[in-house]
This record gives C-alpha cells, sequence and structure tokens, in this order.
C-alpha cells in the first residue's frame, strides 16, 4: 500500500492529462447515447429539462470548486454566468451575420455554426475566467467575508451594466455599418437578449459537464486538491505546510468562474431561455449557493445530486413555486441544525460505505 | 554562526506592541525552549520566524538567509516546519491526508515514503487511524499528529508550540521523549513551552519571555537550577 501511495504522491499536470482521456470517452459515449437515443425517445420537455440539468450541475460543480474546496463564499456565481453567457451569445449571433448574414443556426452537428458555437463557449468562459480573476485576486487576499460582499457587488453591478445596454440590432444593414463597439453594447438591455441561435444540445452540455467532472475529480485526487480542501480546513496550518493560500484561492475561483461562463453560454443559446439580467441576478446565485450547501460543500457528486434535485422539483411541483424559496429556506435551516456539513459532507457518495466504522465520514470532530 | 538568529525583533499587533526587541538564537543540533507565562509572546515569537507574522522591526536569519518578511510557503521550502499552537489539524481529512500535506512541498517520492514510516513508527497509533478523520482523534493523537506532519516536511529546524497543551502527563512524557528522538536524529527544535520543568529538562538552551522582552537566556540547566526561574515557572521554593 505504501508504495502504490508513494507513486501517486503528486501527480503533476501530465498523470492528470493521462488518466483524464479514459474517463473523457466514456462521457463522450454517454452524451452521444443521450442525444441519439434518449433524446427522440423522451421529447422536447425532457430534453429541454435535461438540459437544465446540465447546465445547473455546471454551476453547482464549479461553484462547489470555491465554496466546497477551498471554504471560501462566493455568492456572485450567476454573474459569471452572465458574462459567459452575453459574451457567447455576442459571438454567435453577430458572428453569423457578419458570417452568413443571418442569426439563424448555420449547419450540422459540428459544421460551421456549431464550430462558432464552441468558440462563443471558449470565449465566454475565458471573458468569465478574467472576470473571475480581476473579482477574486483582491478580494481574496483579504479574509473570507470580503469575497461574499464583493462577489455579491459584482452581480448587482453586472446586473445594472447589461440593463443600461442598447436594444439588439437584427436589421442586416445596420449590422454591416455597426463598429465592434456597438455590436458589443447591443446586448438588448433590461429586455434581454433575443434572437440568439439556439445550438444547445443535450450532447454539448454533458460534454461539458464531462470535462468540469474530470477537471473537478482529478482535483480532488491530488495533492494540488489536497491542498484547496486544507485551506478550507484551517488556512493557517495550510499556509504552514508550505501552500500558497492566496494562489489556489485565486485558481480555484478563475476555474470556477471559466465553467460558470460556460454553463451561461449554454443557457444563452438553449431552446425556450431569453438571456436577461434579471434571470442572471442574484435569486440564480443563491440558487447555486442552495446546491452546494445541500449537497455537502466539497463533495462533487453531492453537488450534482443537489442540482439535479432542485432542478427537477420545482419543474414537478409547479404549483408551489410561489413556496419555492420558503422551502428553500426552510429546507436549509432543517439541514443546518441537523446534518450542517451538507448531505455528504466533503465526501462523495461512495466514499460514505467505505470508511472504517467510528470513523463518520463527514465528522467534524474536535475542530 | 547559528542556524536561527533572531535580532532586536519587533512585532506589533495594531497598537498592541507583543515583541520588543527579541534577540535569540538556536544552535545547529540543538533542542531551545522559549518559556513563559500566558501572553508572554512565545506564540508570536514562532509565528514571526514561521512567516505567519510580519516583524515590524529587527531580523530573522536562518541559515544565514534573511527570512522575515517572507511567506511561508517560501520558508517550509528552506527548511522551516511549525506545528502550530492548537494543533490545526485538518478535522474533516483523513491522517493520511494530513500526512501527505505535510510533505506538501516534496517531490522525492521514495524520501517522503521512507520518513513517513519513520513517522509511522515513531507513533504507532497514527498507524492504526490511518484513514480517521484527524478531528476524531484525541487531544494527545492529534499533537502526534500535528508533529509528525510537520516533521514530513524533514525540516532542518522544527518549530513546535506548546506540544503539551491539555494533555495527560502520561502523555506529556511520551511527547516529550520523541522530541529527544527527533532531535537526536538529527532535527533542530525550537520549543515554546509552559511546562517550564519538561522543557528545561530535554532543552540544551532555554530563553525566558517576559512581556515580550527576553528576560533571562542561558543554559537550560542553569535555568532550571535558578531561583528566579524555579520560582516563576516551575512553582518551585
Ligand atoms: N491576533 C492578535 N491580535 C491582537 N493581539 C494579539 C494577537 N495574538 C496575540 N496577541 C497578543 O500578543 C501578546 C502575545 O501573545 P502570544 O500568543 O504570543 O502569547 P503566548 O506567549 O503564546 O501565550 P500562551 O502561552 O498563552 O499561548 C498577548 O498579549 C496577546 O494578547
Ligand atoms: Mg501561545
Amino acid at each position: 500500500m505504501l508504495g502504490a501511495r508513494a507513486a501517486a504522491l503528486r501527480p503533476g499536470y501530465g498523470f492528470v492529462l493521462s488518466r483524464a482521456v479514459g474517463p473523457f470517452g466514456a462521457f463522450l459515449a454517454l452524451a452521444f447515447v443521450m442525444q441519439l437515443v434518449v433524446v427522440p425517445w423522451a421529447g422536447p420537455f425532457y430534453e429541454k429539462l435535461l438540459m437544465d440539468i446540465g447546465i445547473n450541475c455546471l454551476l453547482a460543480v464549479s461553484l462547489n470548486l470555491v465554496n466546497g474546496f477551498t471554504g471560501q463564499f462566493s455568492i456572485g456565481h450567476a454573474g459569471f454566468m452572465a458574462v459567459g453567457g452575453y459574451v457567447a451569445g455576442a459571438v454567435t449571433y453577430y458572428g453569423s451575420f457578419v458570417l452568413w448574414g443571418s442569426p439563424a443556426v448555420h449547419g450540422g452537428f459540428l459544421g460551421g455554426g456549431d464550430l462558432l458555437f464552441l468558440a462563443g463557449c471558449l470565449v465566454g468562459g475565458l471573458f468569465s475566467a478574467g472576470a473571475g480573476y480581476l473579482v477574486g485576486l483582491p478580494s481574496l487576499r483579504l479574509r473570507g467575508d470580503y469575497l461574499a460582499i464583493v462577489t455579491l457587488g459584482f452581480g448587482e453591478i453586472l446586473r445594472v451594466l447589461l440593463q443600461q445596454t442598447n436594444d439588439v440590432i437584427f436589421v442586416p444593414a445596420q449590422i454591416e455599418a455597426a463598429t465592434p463597439w456597438q455590436m458589443a453594447t447591443a446586448l438588448g438591455g433590461a429586455l434581454g437578449f433575443s434572437g440568439i441561435p439556439f445550438y444547445t444540445t443535450v450532447f454539448w452540455v454533458f460534454v461539458m459537464l464531462g470535462l468540469l467532472l474530470i477537471v473537478a475529480f482529478r482535483l480532488k485526487e491530488s495533492s494540488e486538491g489536497r491542498a484547496f480542501l486544507s485551506i478550507r480546513e484551517n488556512e493557517i496550518a495550510a499556509e504552514a505546510m508550505g501552500i500558497d493560500t492566496t494562489r489556489y484561492k485565486v485558481r480555484a475561483f478563475v476555474l470556477a468562474a471559466f465553467f460558470a461562463g460556460i454553463a451561461g453560454a449554454l443557457f444563452a443559446h438553449e431552446t425556450g431561455t431569453t438571456l436577461n439580467p434579471r434571470e442572471l441576478g442574484f435569486q440564480k446565485s443563491f440558487d447555486i449557493v442552495i446546491m452546494v450547501v445541500l449537497g455537502g460543500m466539497g463533495s462533487i457528486s453531492g453537488a450534482l445530486v443537489a442540482a439535479v434535485l432542485l432542478t427537477v422539483l420545482p419543474e414537478f411541483l409547479r404549483e408551489f413555486a410561489d413556496w419555492r424559496l420558503v422551502i428553500y429556506a426552510l429546507s436549509l435551516i432543517i439541514m443546518m441544525r441537523f446534518r450542517p456539513q451538507g448531505l455528504f459532507g466533503i465526501r462523495e457518495i461512495w466514499e460514505l460505505w467505505r470508511k472504517p466504522p467510528g470513523a463518520s465520514p463527514a465528522g467534524r470532530g474536535a475542530s | 554562526m547559528a542556524l536561527l538568529e533572531i535580532c532586536d525583533l519587533d512585532v506589533h499587533y495594531g497598537a498592541i506592541h507583543a515583541l520588543k526587541g527579541v534577540t535569540l538564537s538556536v544552535e545547529a543540533g540543538q533542542i531551545v525552549t522559549l518559556i513563559g507565562g500566558n501572553g508572554a509572546g512565545k506564540t508570536t515569537t514562532l509565528r514571526a520566524i514561521s512567516g505567519l507574522l510580519t516583524p515590524s522591526a529587527g531580523q530573522i536569519t536562518f541559515d544565514g538567509k534573511r527570512i522575515d518578511g517572507r511567506p511561508p510557503h517560501e520558508l517550509v521550502r528552506l527548511g522551516l516546519a511549525h506545528a502550530p499552537e492548537g494543533r490545526g489539524v485538518f478535522a474533516n481529512l483523513t491522517v493520511d491526508e494530513n500526512l501527505d500535506l505535510g510533505a506538501y512541498t516534496r517531490k522525492d517520492a521514495a524520501g517522503v515514503a521512507a520518513d513517513r514510516d519513520k513517522v509511522l513508527r515513531l507513533f504507532p497509533r497514527l498507524r492504526e487511524r490511518l484513514l480517521q478523520p484527524a478531528g476524531t482523534l484525541s487531544g494527545g493523537e492529534q499533537q502526534m499528529l500535528a508533529i509528525g506532519r510537520a516533521l514530513l516536511a524533514r525540516p532542518r529546524l522544527l518549530l513546535l508550540d506548546e506540544p503539551s497543551l491539555g494533555l495527560a502527563p502520561q502523555v506529556v512524557r511520551t511527547i516529550f521523549d520523541i522530541i529527544r528522538e527527533i532531535n537526536a536524529a538529527g532535527t533542530t527544535i525550537l520549543l515554546v513551552e509552559q511546562n517550564a520543568h519538561m522543557a528545561l529538562r530535554v532543552a540544551h538552551m532555554g530563553y525566558v519571555l517576559e512581556v515580550g522582552r527576553i528576560v533571562m537566556a542561558d543554559r537550560a540547566s542553569v535555568l532550571a537550577a535558578s531561583d528566579d526561574v524555579r520560582k516563576a515557572y516551575l512553582g518551585g521554593h
């Protein structure tokens, strides 16, 4: 056992990558099956539900990197989603006009339109990661609570700014005459950014989710990931172990923002949604926080379970829509009272059965 | 030149002047103890050495290099390990994972595995509890874990902050035996203690800190025999 330990001691990024190929292949296959078998069979309602589930899983698992792994408290995740969504939306909408003269879906699977969409996702993710760096660097140097305030402020400022943008340009002649700056500031304002082509499919959502899950699990297993968890456990002791805590916190934050940006891009191109500043406001951020808290801060599978539950339940309990926030708040209070570490605590679901007796996997013990 | 030299060190917490011109040195291969009452500034001194605090004046030299003001994650790589006050184990991580984090800065997997084995031989209790969350260990076991974890950084200088705090006399004796063993194996130790009696028994040199100032410095045996120290810290007569 000790020999194996030594080999696995400090997996570098190369090692991490090589071990990611297999799981990613599996995810690709799964995404194909979902798209080609499940979607035609289940119909459009479930297709949309599956996409919503996948997007919320992306959001919950990525926020978990910050709130769960490093123990920071970010409550502005929807802001990063908005950055990614608007940037990607602008890329595909105006890009389609420039390339093909209309914003309609162009080409089939992996056709020109799909590639533009993927480029949009990537650019959206990168912009969001950049925003994460700008927001995270100053506040992560300070104590935990500052981050909550700054992320909250970031989301609100972004919402106000987006509401000030001009109407979307939809006349080809006007677009031809517009400068890039004019396009970048014509994002629909308070009414929302309508007209973005619907490129998001169950396939793409689950490919992105697969990517994130591989990154997240590899992180958690590696010594880098151990470093993240130690920061959350005890920052001073983590420093004393030689861990550059600020750098790790910023890294987690930027990574989380990147995937939130991709989630936003997927959301922006999903059938039946209009990208709208109000929808990506504080309430959305709060929903994501709830998923992470319910699932267990630090548990990836916990975040997945909570994200699926909290996407599916409201869908089938529409009569109770008005009560949603009350129910959330109540369930949080009950949770804090009886299981403050969340459903699965810091551990993964399958680890719950693996521990020796007496060692409660999520035990807080004397801390 | 000594392994660690501290010269005229001042530390402030806002308006509180916690250390006032502290000067001390730790010779390579020795155990040096820093004793003093509550609030004397012992923990503050260790934190300044390991980089968790930035001193407002003075110098700290480790192995001939100025280290004051440098962040802790750089100092660990230079060979300084700190087992902080109150143990600071990662409660939700297993004993195993805690030990791994101790070796965080090291790249030599084989050396780490060997040191791990040494630590587990030193603390057989930990071997039995490798998969248990550290938060569920007893106080004494957590202290062993904190020391073991610090050792996995293979430090040249180990800073121990009150390893005997809150432990039963039997366990305190075990811990001090182990401290001696660690030192005999070549690690220099700066030991902060309220238990002056035990500390002066294992140490070569001792310093007495009172409200931020060093008031005595001598060989440990001399301090143990001194009337002032006996009265103030050994409950003697
Ligand atoms: N974070 C802080 N903020 C303000 N004052 C502090 C802080 N930490 C310590 N002090 C003050 O600095 C002085 C020295 O504290 P320190 O913790 O170094 O004492 P100590 O010798 O380790 O005591 P003990 O044996 O009780 O642990 C005390 O007066 C304490 O109140
Ligand atoms: Mg102290």
